[in-house]
């Protein structure tokens, strides 16, 4: 019984966490960036989610949809705002980009964290359940809103998969996490495939946050901990790997859910954190890692 | 004679140069300082309350005609935060008391910086019976705290006072699983819940001990649920939102009934978006229930400021201006000796009931005295987005009601 408990919630866990991660290794894959606002996106997209619902009563699905609109704003101004004058200033040293990059999105972070702690307080919400009640599977009661998380996030997976290997727009984007100098050569504009990459993003960081608002709700104060296991996740699987995150992501979920079911929740993070510190001294370049 | 005008024009200036410091002491406002996290909406409700009460007291003409004036300090829920908030408020604003804080970490931090700056502090909503233990082993140097709350031992006895006539009585409770977050206050809370719920004839069949960081509360109550309590008592206050929507989400069969302070503030219902319903906490004021006849005007008063009930806290923090302004009216000083003096002379009828201290013989010295006749515990129960008061039945405006998926002992 409690084997089938921790599948269940560890698969659901797992999803969520690997739709978060694949919009974090999306856009270094592309554009060489490691986002470190990537918590406060997700956070902002639940906190809008759940005001439009409670204060504006939109009801669930337009609150959902407002807070990944919410996100996808806002991962443009994160673009535009932090990480385009960085990497266009000529006063910056090229070898320093990374560093300033890494500075400035992390400040960034922390700016909306507190401006949502401001404007919502850092009380956690939890979004409105797009489905609400619970299902029994096998005489495990599962809500329905944990198994649309998993459905939902496997579903936007399977999109992103078939954007990239089945549409022409895929196909540019893959190109340019391969060899950037080279499609700028074929004539593609890179600033308008980065733009397109970091929308793509905000959608996937958004539908993550709104979906974890609902199953297990968020506060302001989770956001450094949200972009820290985006981190650990992405650099288990390997930085740029998209299906290297997806396999961090389920080792990261269960190895969490197996930690918090047999021996304590209190300690639910620490042997991810290990099996991190392992990694990194074993495979550097992580499971699927090519750089 | 022909000097006499020239000379009772000297005398004036003489009189009045003499006298124009003290009226201008006069007129000095008295400072209050008030330490708080502002960021939680609980926290909120300490400088928000402290406004009211200061405006109310100056509309009425002050302190023996000196103003109260509030100056705020943003903590952020963080010791390091507040001990440099509280310095600057002694040592730049000159504030001549202060009110500091609901977290326990945080009151147990400042109070020796009360004791070396001798500014008297009081808190609104810490809980740790530590705070005035350490009065009384170092009264000399730490009488300059006061507890302005419930000490955790008194919350634990009210919860089981509460639960004897609620639970044991009324719905045939037989076991329970006490369920806490692991924090200072809860040290003492969770001890005398282990005491106190066998004496009620309630078998403690689990004590859990809960991380505050927790976010996926579904190991916890998998693990609660297997035991089968008829009761998980509850001891929560910086987890709230989380573990009430997933117990609701998931359909946990059990009651929570306890301490659950976020469940005191108005948004809690909208915050969980409902999945508060049927929950019941302890608390010293309702807003619907006149348990003095003071607490009505005042939360109506709040509302109609701040658009929400005010947190538990709030209405200690309201209740300290006052007595704290009484205090300073009866010492004739800000002297802080003098103030303490005065403090624990304190018989204030505030919004919570009579408020008197204990004194130096007590192992609670300076904690809020707690019985009927001074402040006593209710117990509330969310109903239909309502603070409704369960217990005690005297004042009592609701009889229990739980969500369908709750499963009642015998049902």
């Amino acid at each position: 019984m409690q084997f089938l408990q921790i599948l269940i919630d560890g698969f659901a866990i797992s999803s969520l966490y690997g739709l978060g991660a694949i919009g974090f290794t999306l856009i270094f894959g592309v554009s060489g960036v490691l986002n470190l606002s990537h918590g406060a996106l997700m956070v902002t997209a639940a906190v809008i989610a759940w005001a439009a619902a409670g204060s504006l009563h939109t009801g669930p699905y337009l609150g959902a949809l407002a807070g990944v609109a919410a996100s996808v704003a806002m991962a443009f101004a994160t673009y535009l705002l932090v990480v385009r004058p960085i990497q266009s200033s000529r006063r910056i040293p090229r070898e320093e980009k990374e560093i300033f990059v890494l500075t400035g999105t992390l400040l960034w972070g922390i700016m909306l964290q507190e401006a949502i702690a401001y404007l919502f307080t850092s009380n956690p919400k939890t979004v409105l359940p797009l489905v609400p009640g619970v299902v029994s599977i096998l005489g495990v009661r599962t809500p329905a809103q944990e198994i649309l998380t998993a459905v939902l996030s496997w579903a936007a997976i399977g999109l992103l998969w078939l954007l990239v290997n089945r549409t022409r727009r895929g196909k540019v984007l893959l190109a340019a996490s391969i060899n950037p100098r080279g499609l700028t050569l074929l004539g593609f504009e890179l600033s308008e495939i980065y733009l397109f990459v970091w929308g793509l993003y905000g959608l996937l960081a958004g539908l993550a946050g709104v979906l974890l608002g609902a199953f297990l709700g968020v506060s302001s104060d989770n956001v450094g901990t949200l972009t820290a296991s985006a981190f650990s996740i992405v650099v288990l699987g390997g930085l740029g790997s998209v299906s290297g995150s997806l396999i961090g992501a389920y080792i990261v979920g269960y190895l969490e859910t197996i930690t918090a079911y047999v021996v304590s929740p209190s300690i639910r993070t620490i042997p991810v954190l290990l099996l991190l510190v392992l990694a990194v001294y074993v495979r550097p370049q992580g499971l699927m890692g090519r750089r | 004679m022909k000097r006499t005008p020239e000379r009772i024009l000297a005398l004036a200036a003489l009189a009045m140069s003499v006298g124009a410091p003290l009226v201008a002491r006069a007129a000095d406002p008295i400072k209050i300082g008030v330490i708080a996290e502002v960021s939680s909406i609980s926290g909120a409700a300490i400088p928000q309350a402290a406004k009211l009460a200061a405006d109310e007291i100056n509309a009425a003409g002050g302190v023996n005609g000196r103003m109260i004036e509030i100056v705020e300090y943003d903590d952020h829920n963080s010791a390091a935060d507040a001990v440099r908030a509280f310095q600057r408020a002694a040592n730049q604003d000159k504030v001549h008391a202060v009110i500091a804080s609901y977290v326990s970490e945080v009151v147990l931090a400042l109070e020796p910086w009360s004791g070396r700056l001798k500014l008297p502090m009081i808190t609104p909503g810490a809980a740790s019976d530590v705070i005035s233990q350490r009065v009384h082993d170092d009264y000399d140097h730490l009488k300059y705290t006061f507890h302005g709350y419930l000490a955790s031992t008194f919350l634990a006895d009210s919860v089981c006072d509460g639960l004897k006539v609620t639970g044991v009585n009324t719905l045939h409770m037989k076991t329970a699983v006490v369920m806490s977050e692991d924090a200072a206050w809860t040290i003492p809370l969770d001890a005398e819940y282990l005491k106190c719920l066998p004496k009620i004839g309630i078998q403690v069949l689990d004590h859990i001990r809960l991380s505050p960081d927790t976010t996926d509360f579904t190991p916890i109550f998998n693990k609660i649920e297997g035991l089968k309590p008829d009761v998980i008592v509850t001891g929560i206050s910086h987890v709230g939102v989380q573990p009430t929507v997933q117990w609701h989400d998931q359909q946990v069969p059990i009651p929570m009934i306890g301490i659950s302070s976020q469940a005191t503030t108005s948004t809690f219902y909208k915050d969980t978006n409902g999945a508060t319903e049927g929950v019941i906490y302890q608390t010293v004021s309702a807003p619907e229930v006149a348990v003095t006849p003071k607490m009505i005007p005042f939360t109506n008063a709040f509302v109609k400021r701040y658009g929400v009930t005010p947190a538990y806290c709030g209405y200690t923090s309201y209740d300290q201006v006052y007595y704290i302004a009484d205090a300073i009216k009866r010492a004739g000083s800000t002297d802080p000796d003098k103030l303490v003096d005065a403090l624990e002379k304190t018989s204030w009828s505030g919004t919570i009931g009579k408020v008197e201290f204990y004194g130096r013989e007590s192992p609670f010295t300076h904690a809020m005295k707690v019985s009927p006749e001074y402040v006593s515990g209710l117990l509330v129960q969310w109903q239909g987005g309502k603070q409704m008061t369960v217990w005690p039945s005297e004042i009592a405006n609701a009889k229990m009601v739980f969500p369908a998926f709750v499963k009642l002992p015998g049902k």
